[in-house]
């Protein structure tokens, strides 16, 4: 017998409330994006340009990539017009 | 076929597309889109005339191609809506992705596909390529022999796929010329029947659908489990329509007066020595020899395919079981097989058939004649091999040439 442990109804039908499946594109990621805040001038190009817009706004100062889903591309980095954001392996963080 | 005469009939004489297109319109769809140019038949141009009448109370979508019509009759029906599309050929091949959609979002779409061949030669003759092409695309496969029977099928084929129990989309599939063109009288079923043959369904759970600002959505992901769980799923479907079908035909007959059998139909079986296999407008050609045979005291009988997919293997091991010898007739071809498509499917099952001889017969391709002097030569070889004697596995009936022992080998000697 088929179990509903994934889809509840006969196809592939979700609830937008429940957790999308098995999406956590974050654990793709080599390198993260890291901001110095200090460079950024709250242009938004890293926002504009991120593929996946997952780039947010926090409060009125800077712009934060939401690490969940950041797959790591760099583009950000590279778009970035004062260099604030570099590129870090993720080795160099603890899990 | 059993068909029993009603006191009230309307009989009309018209082809394979307006039997179809008739069908369409009895169901009551509530969007019919498709591309109304080649590849496409007259059945789209019969509905729209309905359409323009009044007669067909529908939202007709005239897209700008086959991939289109696929995706729009797949979003109206997991919005709810009873729908109807047909193509054929190329037009089945360019729709070939959201097919597949379809068939994974479990809509219970209902397509007409006239039968022709396939793009690589550029070709839209008859054959069952294009079927051939998709058979494992998830959908329920009917194929039709005559006029009546693609009126039969459409309105049976809503049935299955909307039922609860299903939820699958089902194409029925008729060959292009031989029934599309054929002229032939039809008897047309009440309005008011086919009203009634539908209600069962109103006493079903309805099944999940889009809302306008709801939160629900088809086509989430199915990445690992959800993948499987949700290919099992389908696959269960598949195997729940097979008696479904026998189930629909049998009610069918209580309404209409006609039954054909169920998922396939047995013609002079019982006492038959050698059996040819087939489907489509060929059985019609292979039944009239069957009486000429039998009349010189030759035992051939006829199964017939009414569903291909899901592959209604239990009934023909049963029907075939302890025949001396089977032969296939493919109206089509599986490269990397010498043999036809559904006579290598059918060939799975040999172990299971107590003994009896299979052969592959290849006609009827590219709008080659299935004459009566070609079955008569098929029975001739069945009778052959059920003696004893050395014969081909694979027959091209249509072309002799690739029979000649020093050309590509495609047969060998059995025995």
């Amino acid at each position: 017998m088929a179990s509903n442990k994934y889809f509840k109804h006969e196809g592939p039908w979700s609830d937008a409330n429940d957790p999308l499946m098995c999406s956590d594109t974050g654990d793709w990621r080599t390198k993260r994006p890291v901001l110095d805040k200090h460079k950024c001038i709250f242009c938004g190009f890293c926002a504009l340009y991120c593929p996946i817009q997952i780039v947010e706004m926090k409060g009125q100062t800077h712009f934060e990539a939401d690490l969940s889903f950041c797959k790591g591309c760099g583009i950000c980095a590279k778009e970035c017009p004062k260099d604030a954001i570099v590129m870090i392996s993720e080795g160099n963080f603890k899990k | 076929m059993i068909t029993k005469i009603k006191d009230k009939t309307q009989v009309k004489v018209i082809t394979g597309n307006g039997a179809a297109a008739i069908a369409a319109k009895l169901v009551r769809p509530d969007v019919v889109a498709a591309y109304p140019i080649t590849p496409q038949t007259e059945i789209i141009e019969q509905i729209s005339k309905f359409h323009a009448t009044g007669e067909m109370d529908c939202e007709l979508i005239t897209v700008e191609g086959e991939n289109s019509a696929m995706n729009v009759v797949m979003a109206a029906s997991l919005a709810g809506g009873r729908v109807f599309t047909a193509t054929s050929s190329w037009g089945l091949v360019f729709m070939y992705d959201a097919v597949l959609a379809t068939a994974g979002a479990r809509a219970p779409v209902v397509m007409v596909n006239v039968n022709r061949e396939t793009p690589g030669i550029i070709a839209v003759s008859s054959g069952q390529q294009d079927m051939i092409c998709t058979r494992d695309a998830g959908w329920i496969f009917l194929i039709a022999e005559d006029c009546q029977e693609i009126m039969d099928l459409v309105i049976q084929a809503y049935r299955l796929a909307e039922d609860y129990e299903i939820q699958l989309p089902v194409m029925v599939h008729y060959d292009g010329f031989y029934l599309s063109y054929l002229s032939e009288g039809v008897d047309i079923p009440f309005q008011e029947d086919v009203d009634n043959f539908f209600l069962v369904l109103k006493d079903q759970p309805e099944r999940t659908k889009l809302v306008p600002g709801g939160k629900l959505g088809c086509g989430s992901h199915g990445i690992l489990g959800g993948y499987l769980e949700l290919r099992y799923k389908h696959m269960a479907a598949m195997e729940r329509s097979k008696d479904k079908f026998d189930l629909i035909d049998k009610e069918y007959e209580k309404i209409f007066g006609r039954s054909y059998g169920g998922q396939v139909e047995e013609y002079k079986m019982e006492d038959a020595h050698v059996v040819l296999v087939g489907s489509g407008s060929m059985c019609g050609t292979i039944k009239t020899v069957i009486d000429k045979k039998r009349d010189v005291g030759i035992k051939v009988g006829l199964l017939k395919i009414r569903m291909y997919r899901p592959f209604p293997s239990e009934i023909m091991v049963k029907a075939l079981k302890g025949k001396k010898a089977i032969g296939v007739v493919d109206r089509s071809l599986s490269f990397g097989f010498k043999g036809g498509p559904i006579y290598m499917e059918l060939k799975a099952f040999e172990t299971q058939l107590g003994g009896s001889e299979m052969i592959s017969f290849i006609d009827g391709i590219a709008n080659t004649d299935i004459t009566t002097a070609n079955v008569g030569l098929m029975i001739d070889t069945l009778c052959d091999l059920a003696a004893g004697k050395d014969v081909r596995e694979v027959t091209w009936v249509c072309y002799p040439e690739a029979n000649e022992p020093d050309l590509p080998k495609n047969g060998r000697a059995v025995k």
